[in-house]
């Protein structure tokens, strides 16, 4: 698999991106997720306002085969979703890292985004647990 | 994955060509097959639903029935009648248990007065063959000829324009659920059944196993140009279902009869003295608790197999999805389930709890796609 891991995003085990841009991240699934879960139709996000704690559920996208819990990165609140995927959930599959980002979070704790994987962590945690 | 723990799953002879399209292999019910190929679900189910899917069902199992009882060996095991079969005649059936319970639903092919080819699922091979030799062993001879056989589909409205140019075998007046054995397609020795499991018209053809990727190959170079494509296992299930064809081991299982899953169809009680025809009888008579119920979600969700199904008037828990899915043609979730037979009628209300989230459906009678 040719792994498409861009080097300025930070990454969980959970095959979520985030992008920091000072006080704000923007959230989304990875290229590898995304070939995991195949052709997605539909994607529920969470509501603007929303508080979300590490491993809450920030979301799912579901494709034809297979449903998948997104979880917050970090904890913040949500200052804004993409709400064309309600309409079009395809952008997840043909730009997970750009018109497929799902939320925006305003962090409560910046240091919590240490806790995350760089792109080089993440492509080797990739070939060790997903072979 | 932990692969320690099992025995490997098993390969069709089509294994390194599905690899080198790139397909995405995963493990069902034991064999390694593609789940789907780069283009991806979605396309490969328009792609049979437009012009052309190929498709490897080589794991599928092949039985033989062979003798001058074999007829009545085979009307022993399955309900619908086999009497009314003749040379070259398919028929889509179940064999049951005792109790009436659904042993597996097969495709029995007549290829002479005295040889039956059963097809089995990919999953009950090892199951169905002690069963058939347990119960009517000593009427007839009996092999398992499914290792040896290999298998491939070719299913979509522009099935038979691209295979003709394969084969001189006469494609136009060849009736669905008719095959004709020996003739040749792409210069290999086949049989030619216009059987499939999508809900479009199409060809199932039986090779020899060695000669099943050298036909994978000719047939997905004859209808490249339409647009066909390999299918896998994916869109194989989208397509099934939205036809409203069952799935063994989801939607019919040794727990649940024929009758229950609405295939009174294929239950024919003056046929023989069949395998579960008693059990069969007594819940006609009785009156059936429970059916197989189809459905199309009214909110947003996408029913899947196990979700709980609640009864919306009393929110009680009332039965479980069987199969679900998204209906890429009928533009709907769809899907499948055992429900109290007074909720299984066409426009009932049901609650699919899909993930904690109650969400409405509406049961529809009859196929949610139709060509």
């Amino acid at each position: 698999m040719s792994e498409n891991v861009p080097n300025d995003l930070l990454y969980t085990e959970d095959h979520e991106w985030v992008r920091q841009e000072g006080n704000l991240v923007t959230v989304g699934i990875t290229q590898f997720a995304v070939d995991q879960l195949g052709d997605v139709t539909q994607v529920d996000l969470p509501n603007e306002g929303e508080v979300l704690k590490p491993h809450e559920v920030l979301g799912s996208v579901e494709s034809v085969k297979a449903v998948s819990d997104v979880y917050a990165p970090v904890s913040g609140k949500v200052v804004k979703v993409n709400s064309p995927l309600q309409d079009s959930p395809e952008y997840v599959n043909e730009e997970p890292y750009d018109g497929g980002w799902m939320a925006q979070i305003e962090l409560t704790n910046p240091d919590e985004l240490k806790g995350l994987m760089d792109a080089a962590a993440y492509e080797e945690f990739l070939k060790e647990h997903e072979g | 994955m932990n692969a320690a723990s099992a025995t490997p799953p098993r390969t069709t002879p089509l294994c390194q060509a599905h690899r080198r399209l790139g397909a995405k292999m995963i493990d069902f019910g034991g064999w390694l097959m593609p789940v789907n190929y780069p283009s991806g679900i979605l396309e490969e189910h328009k792609a049979t639903r437009t012009a052309v899917g190929v498709f490897d069902v080589c794991h599928m199992g092949e039985v033989h029935f062979r003798g001058t009882r074999a007829a009545e060996a085979v009307q022993r095991l399955v309900t619908n009648q086999v009497g009314k079969l003749y040379d070259g005649r398919a028929m889509y059936t179940v064999a049951c248990n005792p109790k009436g319970g659904i042993v597996d639903d097969l495709i029995v092919y007549r290829v002479g007065p005295e040889h039956f080819l059963i097809v089995v699922n990919a999953a009950n091979i090892a199951k169905d063959y002690q069963h058939f030799v347990e119960q009517v062993g000593a009427k007839c001879e009996i092999r398992n000829a499914s290792d040896e056989t290999g298998l491939i589909s070719f299913q979509g409205p522009k099935a038979q324009a691209c295979l003709a140019p394969l084969t001189r075998a006469p494609l136009a007046t060849l009736k669905p659920f008719h095959f004709l054995p020996d003739v040749e397609v792409a210069g290999r020795p086949v049989w030619l059944a216009r059987t499939g499991y999508t809900g479009e018209d199409g060809f199932e053809i039986f090779c020899g196993a060695p000669d099943a990727e050298h036909l994978w190959q000719a047939m997905l170079d004859a209808c490249v140009s339409v647009g066909g494509k390999p299918v896998g296992l994916g869109a194989r299930d989208t397509l099934r279902l939205e036809a409203r064809l069952s799935l063994y081991g989801n939607d019919l299982t040794d727990e649940t009869t024929p009758l229950e899953a609405g295939l009174d169809w294929v239950v024919k009680f003056d046929a023989g003295d069949f395998i579960g025809r008693e059990a069969l009888l007594r819940q006609r008579d009785a009156g059936l608790q429970r059916k197989l119920a189809g459905f199309v979600m009214l909110g947003r969700g996408i029913a899947r197999h196990g979700y709980p199904i609640h009864d919306p008037s009393t929110g009680a828990k009332v039965g479980e999805v069987t199969s679900g899915t998204v209906g890429p043609t009928v533009g709907k979730n769809i899907g499948l389930g055992y429900v109290p037979a007074p909720l299984a009628r066409a426009g009932a209300r049901l609650l699919i709890d899909c993930r904690g989230k109650p969400t409405e459906a509406e049961v529809v009678e009859g196929p949610f796609y139709r060509r």
